[in-house]
């Protein structure tokens, strides 16, 4: 395992590496507990690297890739009761998958079919938030909407590190702090926004030197170490259900893999710290914990895998076998009232289409 | 009914629709403690408590963002904007997530939010305090637009916003917002959406307005009273459009002066004037016209006269139109 670089020496860790750093434990996590994260850190793995290849096979279209921040996204969501809200960007595209999503879903939103929008009231999981950042301020008005209502939910919005130059990054980390909403926010630092380095986004020397700004923690920690993710977010949400108001969490990791589908890296990232990093992905990480500690064998790990590929195949036959959504869609669900000129526009197109 | 300003109007709107549902919320800038810049919150805080008449940090993209968080836990915020152009920076959620969160959810979730502005000018006032914004918020599609132009409309049709389902731009005329008097249903008072209102019958040709212009057009249509008779239509609701007025106002009199104060450029009075060529055109006996504000930024307050449309614009343009 690669060494632990100098501007990451202050991050909160719990695995270590097998030799010279010795491993931590969580309390309140028994065998049960690391079991199911390491199911869903497999789930989202299989979701990610099947997904890179039903794109390739041309059954998905553009693609967000997340393989080395599967640690980031299980860790902080199994810090969470189901009543409080995820918010996700593109990049935690699979995350419902923890709430119950079935695999289809999100799939079909990778096809561009209307199936793949899902009700976020059922899996208390928002719509994915295409624009950087601009969901930080829903957010920050759940929490304090569930705050005023005098309910104990809180919410956790996902971002990545470019997404804190943003102004809809400030507006609504401000407005969390102020009104004391109960509100995680989770920076999921993995140093390049598309090509742009995060030295060229930031000359702050850590992004969570940010919350000072805000008079909220900031909280550094590994981002490939999904107990420590796990729990500075049990941390956060125990602030903000104690009525103690927002906390920003950067948690540090590296984007191994292109930005997306469309995105080759090799003309702008250093493909030796790539490998390096690659080396210490999250999965393999807390692989290797676990073994450590007696929990994980071949034959456990092994059917945890065939249980998510299964969840996969099922999926992507399950989304190729939605049928055409009718064009009638294209109208729909905008307004609840919506303009009379929509339905006779509707109407005129299925003329022309001879429908 | 009583007589009230059209600002005292929106006041008593939310003094009753707060009062009516406990899930409408008031926020912006300074609406709280002073009640609005203009007074149009006055009171609220101290009647309804600082948890539903909420003064916000200045920030207009993270008022109408929050917004829709406080509308997925079943609030109806009512967001303020301080001055038609500094909601500019709204427009990023209005466009990226306002109008489109609904039908990204397929219908399961509403956002049924209100942003409201004083807009327009001839207030002689600062830059950046006079705009007419209203065709960016109704080319966004998901939000409905409505722009009163009475105490009795801005009292209804903000009620009506407030209680529709779906997110709603208001924009009201700050030009009269103390200047205009008139009468006022009290209690529960509703102007639909989707309504437009005749405001002045005639049968020669219709001038077409709206919010701020229709004193105007109806100035207009006093001046010529004794050479034409003219008919004045209040379109009060620019999304959803009440089109079928509109067609039986200029097919009765084959004649359409289009008024607007925003700059002319791809702005309502366009749109009015293309349902009119696609949809009446061989009921007009003259071309459309429009009398606008002009491709430029609001001018100094000193020479604002000169940009806004006028009575005497007007009625030179409806003159036009009848020697046509």
């Amino acid at each position: 395992m690669a060494g632990v670089l100098p501007a990451e020496g202050d991050l909160y860790r719990v695995i270590g590496d097998g030799e010279t750093v010795p491993d931590g434990e969580v309390e309140g996590l028994d065998e049960r507990d690391l079991l199911e994260l390491y199911r869903w850190m497999v789930l989202l793995r299989t979701y990610d690297e099947r997904s890179l290849v039903f794109h390739r096979q041309g059954r998905i279209g553009t693609y967000a890739i997340f393989w080395n921040h599967e640690a980031m996204q299980a860790g902080s969501v199994y810090a969470l009761e189901r009543d409080d809200w995820i918010f996700p960007s593109y990049r935690e595209s699979a995350i419902g998958l923890l709430r119950g999503m079935r695999a289809a879903t999100i799939l079909s939103w990778w096809r561009g079919h209307p199936a793949g929008w899902w009700n976020p009231l059922d899996y208390n999981v928002a719509s994915i938030c295409v624009p950087i950042g601009t969901h930080v301020p829903h957010a920050a008005g759940l929490a304090w909407g569930k705050k005023l209502r005098g309910e104990a939910a809180c919410a956790i919005a996902y971002f990545g590190d470019g997404a804190t130059s943003e102004g809809s990054f400030h507006e609504g980390a401000n407005f969390a702090a102020v009104m004391r909403a109960p509100l995680v926010l989770f920076c999921n630092n993995n140093q390049w926004a598309i090509s742009t380095p995060l030295s060229a986004q930031t000359a702050a020397e850590a992004l969570a030197d940010k919350a000072a700004g805000y008079g909220m923690p900031g909280v550094r920690v590994d981002g490939g170490d999904v107990l420590a993710v796990y729990e500075v977010t049990r941390d956060a949400v125990g602030r903000a259900r104690a009525g103690e108001g927002p906390t920003f969490i950067e948690a540090v990791s590296y984007r191994t893999a292109p930005h997306a589908t469309a995105d080759d890296p090799r003309a702008y990232i250093d493909l030796e710290r790539v490998e390096e990093e690659k080396q210490r992905e999250c999965l393999g990480r807390y692989d290797a914990y676990l073994r450590r500690v007696g929990v994980l064998n071949d034959e456990l790990a092994e059917s945890t895998r065939a249980e998510a590929a299964e969840a996969l195949r099922a999926g992507i036959a399950a989304a190729e076998a939605e049928p055409p959504a009718d064009i009638g869609l294209v109208f729909e669900h905008a307004y609840a009232s919506p303009p009379p000129s929509l339905e006779s526009e509707l109407a005129e197109l299925r003329e022309v289409l001879g429908e | 009914m009583s007589e009230l300003t059209l600002v005292e109007a929106i006041n008593d709107a939310f003094h009753v629709e707060l009062g009516r549902d406990p899930n409408v919320m008031v926020m912006g800038e300074d609406v709280g403690r002073a009640g609005g810049v203009f007074r149009a919150t006055a009171g609220l805080r101290d009647k309804f408590g600082a948890e539903r008449c909420v003064d916000t940090p200045l920030a207009e993209a993270g008022i109408l963002g929050t917004a829709v968080g406080l509308c997925m836990t079943g609030w109806r915020p009512v967001c303020e904007m301080q001055y038609d152009a500094f909601s500019y920076p709204c427009l990023d959620q209005l466009i990226t997530h306002v109008g489109r969160y609904r039908w990204r959810t397929r219908g399961g979730m509403e956002f049924p939010l209100v942003v409201r502005m004083p807009y327009g000018g001839g207030v002689r006032a600062p830059e950046l305090h006079d705009d007419s914004p209203e065709a960016y918020y109704v080319h966004t599609p998901g939000v409905k637009v409505a722009i009163p132009s009475t105490p009795a409309d801005a009292k209804g049709l903000l009620a009506a916003a407030i209680r529709d389902p779906d997110p709603v731009v208001v924009l009201e005329p700050k030009l009269h917002y103390r200047t205009m008097r008139g009468e006022v249903p009290a209690g529960e008072h509703v102007v639909p959406l989707g309504e437009a209102r005749v405001a002045r019958e005639g049968d020669d040709v219709t001038v077409v307005a709206y919010g701020a212009m229709v004193p105007v057009a109806e100035a207009a249509a006093e001046a010529l009273a004794g050479d034409a008779t003219v008919e004045v239509l209040d379109i009060r609701t620019l999304k959803p459009l009440d089109e079928d007025k509109l067609l039986a106002s200029v097919g009765k009199t084959g004649r359409a002066v289009i008024v607007q104060e925003a700059p002319r450029v791809a702005g309502f009075g366009a749109e009015l004037a293309a349902i009119l060529a696609e949809k009446a055109i061989l009921e007009l006996h003259a071309p459309v016209i429009r009398v606008t504000g002009y491709d430029v930024p609001y001018p100094y307050w000193q020479i604002e006269d000169a940009y806004m449309p006028s009575v005497e614009r007007v009625a030179a343009a409806v003159r036009k139109t009848l020697e046509f």
